[in-house]
């Protein structure tokens, strides 16, 4: 019998890579493991609708139940791979069983960072969002006049704090550094944001280093900050970011620094060994990088399961992303990482308004915020290496639409 | 529940029953109709849901809202006067019947 192609890590990228993997004409035997109990589904949900249960789960499948037996995909859910060996081209789960595998891939992801037992992490009433089970947890407890407070001015902890300030919890943000969306964005688009927080009642603290929290009986009670504030709560979401589960990959030797390393063809130090997703880092651009986003997860593991099948070329991301906040729609296309400098432009609609980002003369990044037109003109220029002058941005006359020819 | 049929650009044909408030996206993906993608999930921030509705029922479905009609600029197949981002059109008893066509991508 020939050995499958096995999938270690059900998600976003996992699915991807073996909707590829059939597409692309792999007949073989193919195998896709999974720790979670349910089928891969979408998570960026999980802290927006789904969390404010305007979905239901079944909504997030990205793969109807019926499709992985229709394309003869071998999928095991609550089954975690223990230990991988290069050498004997084996994966060991949990139950202590081995498969051989022809060739690897690593789709596995990444967990919350969370705050250290000392400093309250493991009090209950203390959440992160990274899985159903956790949007589960939280769902019920956002009930109106509760106390939330929201640990981390990133995307996911602001679209929380959204979701329970539109259910009527009292709600505040606490951020160590000197802006919300330091890591990821402007300067004029964290004081957009900060605008619309405060304008829903969301009190947010910035330059706020949290000492510990504070609990009861094992329950949180509480924030002490390092100035000595209390801000009392009654449920805490911790948004600081997350850890690459390279774990089981650096156990086997893998090259891993802060994510899986891999090439422009998705493949990890290990022969037949690839990797795919938030646990992969690789060289873009002439930058050690590790993206956090759906788009990421589906073309890296689309570039994957291609050189799975022989194709040579490397991967070039076209990064884009989003975030939903109350009645504002943020589009982010391309990676303003090193940018010197940015343009505010206003846009046509209420609340309507682009940030461009520019390194020496070119454009490398726009947020879009209920626009969709900047959005997708930037999307298109970055993606066809194109640039638009920041004096043409920065002209409230400029028809954006003229610069889509050519693309 | 309302009937919708994609019509895929082979002329092949795939039809379901949709709940009433559910997108046609998410509609599509639960049927794996091929090449209506919904990356994003609905967000309107990826385009890959873009259909072309049957003339017939164009009226029907509405118009594209702002940020769709937005959207539509950068679908990767032609856009065309019976274009719309599948994700911004809920099922309903007024459209059962509904058919779309698939754009080749
Ligand atoms: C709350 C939230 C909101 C988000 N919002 C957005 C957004 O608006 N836009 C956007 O672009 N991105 C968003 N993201 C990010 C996006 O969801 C991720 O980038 C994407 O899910 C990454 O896909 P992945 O397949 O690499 O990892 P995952 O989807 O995390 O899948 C990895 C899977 O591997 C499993 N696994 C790990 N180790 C093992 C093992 N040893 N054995 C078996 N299984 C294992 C995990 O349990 C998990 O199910 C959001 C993420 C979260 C959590
Ligand atoms: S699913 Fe992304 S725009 Fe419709």
């Amino acid at each position: 019998m020939v050995d499958p192609i096995v999938i270690i890590g059900a998600g976003q990228a996992g699915a991807a890579l073996a909707s590829r993997l059939r597409a692309l004409g792999y007949a073989g035997p193919l195998v896709m493991v999974g720790e979670e109990s349910a089928l891969p589904y979408q998570r960026p949900p999980l802290s927006k609708k789904y969390m404010s249960r305007e979905l239901e789960f079944a909504r997030l499948l990205i793969r109807p139940p019926g499709w992985y037996e229709d394309q003869r995909i071998d999928i095991r859910l609550d089954v975690t791979a223990t230990a991988l060996s290069p050498t004997e081209r084996t994966i060991t789960f949990g139950d202590g069983s081995v498969l051989r595998y022809a060739k690897l891939a690593l789709t596995t992801g990444a967990r919350p960072r969370r705050l250290p037992t000392e400093a309250g992490g493991d009090l209950s009433g203390v959440f992160t969002i990274r899985t159903v089970a956790d949007a589960d947890a939280i769902a019920p407890l956002l009930e109106p006049g509760k106390r939330l407070l929201v640990i981390g001015g990133g995307y996911i902890g602001l679209e929380g704090a959204a979701v329970a300030a539109a259910k009527g919890l009292a709600v505040t943000i606490i951020e160590v550094a000197d802006r919300i969306l330091q890591r990821v964005a402007a300067p004029v688009t964290a004081d957009y944001f900060r605008a619309l927080h405060r304008k829903h009642g969301v009190v947010i603290r910035e330059s706020a280093a949290l000492d510990h929290l504070a609990g009861e009986a094992g329950r949180l009670t509480g924030a002490r900050l390092k100035d000595g504030t209390h801000l009392p709560a009654d449920l805490a979401i911790v948004g600081i970011g997350i850890i690459p589960n390279d774990d089981l990959a650096h156990a086997a030797g893998l090259a891993v620094n802060n994510g899986i390393l891999i090439d422009g063809s998705c493949r990890t130090s290990a022969p037949d060994v690839y990797a795919a997703g938030d646990c992969a880092r690789f060289q873009w651009r002439g930058i050690s990088t590790r993206l956090e986003a759906v788009q990421n997860a589906i073309d890296q593991a689309e570039h994957a399961a291609a050189a799975m099948m022989g194709a040579e070329d490397d991967y070039d991301p076209a990064p884009w992303f989003w975030s939903d906040q109350y009645d504002v729609k943020l589009q982010i296309a391309g990676l303003n990482r090193g940018y010197a400098d940015c343009v505010m432009r206003p846009g046509k609609r209420e609340q309507s308004a682009s940030v461009w980002y520019y390194r020496e003369d070119r454009l490398i990044a726009v947020d879009a915020m209920n626009d969709a037109l900047a959005y997708g003109i930037g999307k298109k220029m970055l993606e066809a290496g194109r640039s638009i002058s920041r004096s043409a941005i920065a002209d409230p006359s400029t028809d954006l639409r003229l610069f889509l020819s050519g693309t | 529940m309302p009937k919708v049929t994609w019509i895929l650009h082979d002329g092949r044909q795939i039809s379901a029953e949709v709940a009433a408030g559910h997108n046609l996206m998410e509609a599509a993906v639960a049927n794996s109709v091929p090449d209506v993608i919904g990356e994003c999930g609905g967000c309107l921030s990826c385009a890959t849901c873009h259909v072309y509705v049957d003339a017939a029922w164009y009226e029907k479905t509405g118009r594209p809202g702002d940020m769709e009609n937005e959207m539509l600029e950068i679908t990767s197949a032609e856009r065309t006067p019976m274009s719309r981002l599948s994700c911004q059109i809920k099922a309903s008893e007024e459209l059962d019947g509904l058919i779309l066509h698939v754009p080749d991508i």
